[in-house]
């Protein structure tokens, strides 16, 4: 698929193995720019290793070794060439925990663009102002940015975490489970956000609960790992309606009905 | 019957109950009492001896300041060897390290560190900076042999405070396209802070109280004020040690005198670590 929109992936035949245990094998899937792809499974299915796959941050782990090939805009990241580092500025992250720094609202915001070397104070401001509203922060904390984040709670500290994944202007923005450690009403906000998110960047989200996914994501895809001897894989991958109402796989349908998992 | 026998066995938990916090109170208390003691002695026995005089003046005229001054400079000495080494040390193992036998080996060189005898290090540091390098007996040969004592001290705390900061926060930094240093740097030595500065401050001020480092390494009994790092000088644990021993005109007076003075410092500067860290603290919670 060839598109002219930034941030989409195409992942071959890829592989992760964690010393010399193979945890996930065999996926091949593309991912839609400016659509959000849901990831779904059971526990260990091998979801969160293949999302951390998209910016390297399996190679943080140790000895992590991924095989196969994953394009972003055509490009190979795991090619000798590119910067892992450099990477994840185009491809960020947010996390299953919120996970602000303890700084101000505004240096968690402004961490990623003064990391790529953003020093002008109206640039970052105007940067900050633009990511929080993305986030659907701003209206909250608008007037006190100088705030600790810590002050804020659960939920604002959840969307703060997403601004500052916005704020160094990525094509993608990954997200493991970021809604599972929150109430219904901060989870809503989150989901809302994404929603709103999409027609700029590139979503692709783990998720444990299934009415999310089905609310919020255009595609969906199912991994499983059937037993301990073989490595995960991906089951299926299709538009979000489909998947939900007429699967082609019957583990898709006995796990989207709630047989297992 | 065997209600009977419940209830007797509920007695009996009861009584082990009553006697062992009675027990582990007592040794509570004992060392309560000891610290008390401690100070409470010291203070009776020293305070009479403190007066401007005898903490600014020579010791022809019976005072203490070389002393004062030397001991000053010899921690100062070791902080600048011990904290860079030792903080960079733990960072690297902390941080940067690969699990593994070189790893492993770097731990194990650390924890024998931390069991050397302090006069072994005197011997160590008379060996290998005051002949080997030929720094002869100096403030420089007294830091340096301090500083060996002190690292594991330093780096044990360091490493302990930068694991109490969460994994999550320095995902958060990768994720953001911050390289291991930044990351480092920005999230986590500010987080580990704290920690760092108090571990380190005890650190130091256990070598501020050291005698056996500095006999064969930097101390000289009347010492003039120093004027460079290769001078000799005097110390106040040192001072203790000769006033002390004096066979023929032992001086009381002067030794709790210098006692009182060497823990009163070190105690000061404990307080300030702990105040600086119970504010820092309150701001960083996890």
């Amino acid at each position: 698929m060839v598109s002219t929109q930034q941030g989409c992936f195409e992942l071959k035949d890829v592989s992760v193995a964690y010393g010399k245990e193979t945890a996930v094998a065999g996926v091949a899937m593309s991912i839609e720019p400016h659509s959000v792809t849901a990831l779904i499974g059971p526990s260990g299915c091998g979801k969160s290793t293949l999302l951390r796959c998209l910016n390297r941050m399996n190679d943080e782990l140790g000895d992590v070794h991924v095989g196969g090939t994953i394009l972003l805009d055509g490009e190979d990241i795991y090619h000798g060439d590119v910067d892992p580092v450099e990477l994840r500025s185009r491809v960020g992250q947010v996390f299953q925990r919120p996970n602000p720094f303890p700084m101000s609202i505004y240096d968690n915001v402004a961490y990623g663009p003064r990391t790529m070397g953003m020093r002008d104070r109206g640039e970052l401001e105007a940067l900050i102002e633009e990511s929080l509203r993305r986030a659907a922060l701003w209206d909250e904390v608008g007037g006190n940015l100088k705030k600790h984040a810590f002050e804020l709670s659960g939920g604002q500290q959840q969307r703060l975490c997403i601004a500052r994944a916005l704020a160094t202007k990525p094509e993608v923005l990954l997200m493991d489970e970021p809604a599972s450690a929150l109430d219904p009403i901060s989870s809503q906000m989150i989901e809302d956000t994404i929603a709103e998110l999409k027609s700029e960047v590139t979503i692709v989200i783990v998720t444990h609960n299934m009415q999310q996914a089905a609310r919020i994501s255009d595609r969906t895809a199912f991994m499983l790992r059937e037993s301990m001897e073989h490595p995960a894989g991906l089951v299926e991958i299709g538009d979000t309606r489909q998947m939900f109402t007429k699967p082609v796989d019957k583990r898709t349908e006995a796990y989207i009905t709630g047989r297992f998992g | 019957m065997t209600r009977a026998r419940a209830r007797a066995r509920t007695r009996g938990a009861r009584i082990v109950e009553t006697v062992m916090k009675i027990v582990t109170g007592a040794a509570a208390a004992s060392v309560m009492l000891s610290a008390f003691a401690l100070l409470g002695y010291l203070l009776y026995r020293g305070l009479p001896s403190i007066s401007w005089s005898f903490l600014t003046s020579m010791p022809r005229d019976g005072g203490i300041f070389p002393a004062i001054v030397g001991t000053f400079w010899l921690t100062v000495g070791t902080a600048v060897f011990a904290l860079p080494i030792g903080i960079a040390a733990a960072i690297y193992l902390s941080e940067y390290a690969p699990r593994g036998a070189r790893t492993r080996l770097i731990r194990l060189s650390i924890a024998n560190m931390a069991g050397v005898p302090s006069i072994v290090y005197g011997l160590f540091g008379l060996a290998v900076f005051v002949m080997f390098f030929g720094f002869k007996i100096s403030m420089l040969s007294g830091a340096l042999t301090l500083a060996c004592l002190t690292l594991p001290v330093i780096i044990t705390a360091t490493e302990e405070a930068l694991r109490q900061v969460p994994q999550d926060l320095r995902q958060a930094s990768l994720a953001l396209g911050a390289t291991r240093w930044r990351t480092i740097y920005k999230v986590v030595l500010p987080a580990a802070a704290p920690g760092i500065v108090t571990g380190s401050i005890l650190g130091l001020s256990r070598a501020a109280g050291e005698t056996a480092p500095v006999l064969f390494t930097a101390v000289f009994f009347s010492a003039p004020l120093p004027s460079s790092p290769f001078d000799k000088v005097m110390a106040l644990p040192y001072h203790i040690y000769i006033m002390a021993t004096q066979p023929n005109r032992p001086q009381p007076a002067i030794v709790w005198g210098s006692a009182l003075v060497l823990v009163a410092g070190v105690t000061v500067i404990n307080i300030v670590a702990a105040a600086w860290r119970s504010r820092a603290r309150r701001k960083v919670t996890w």
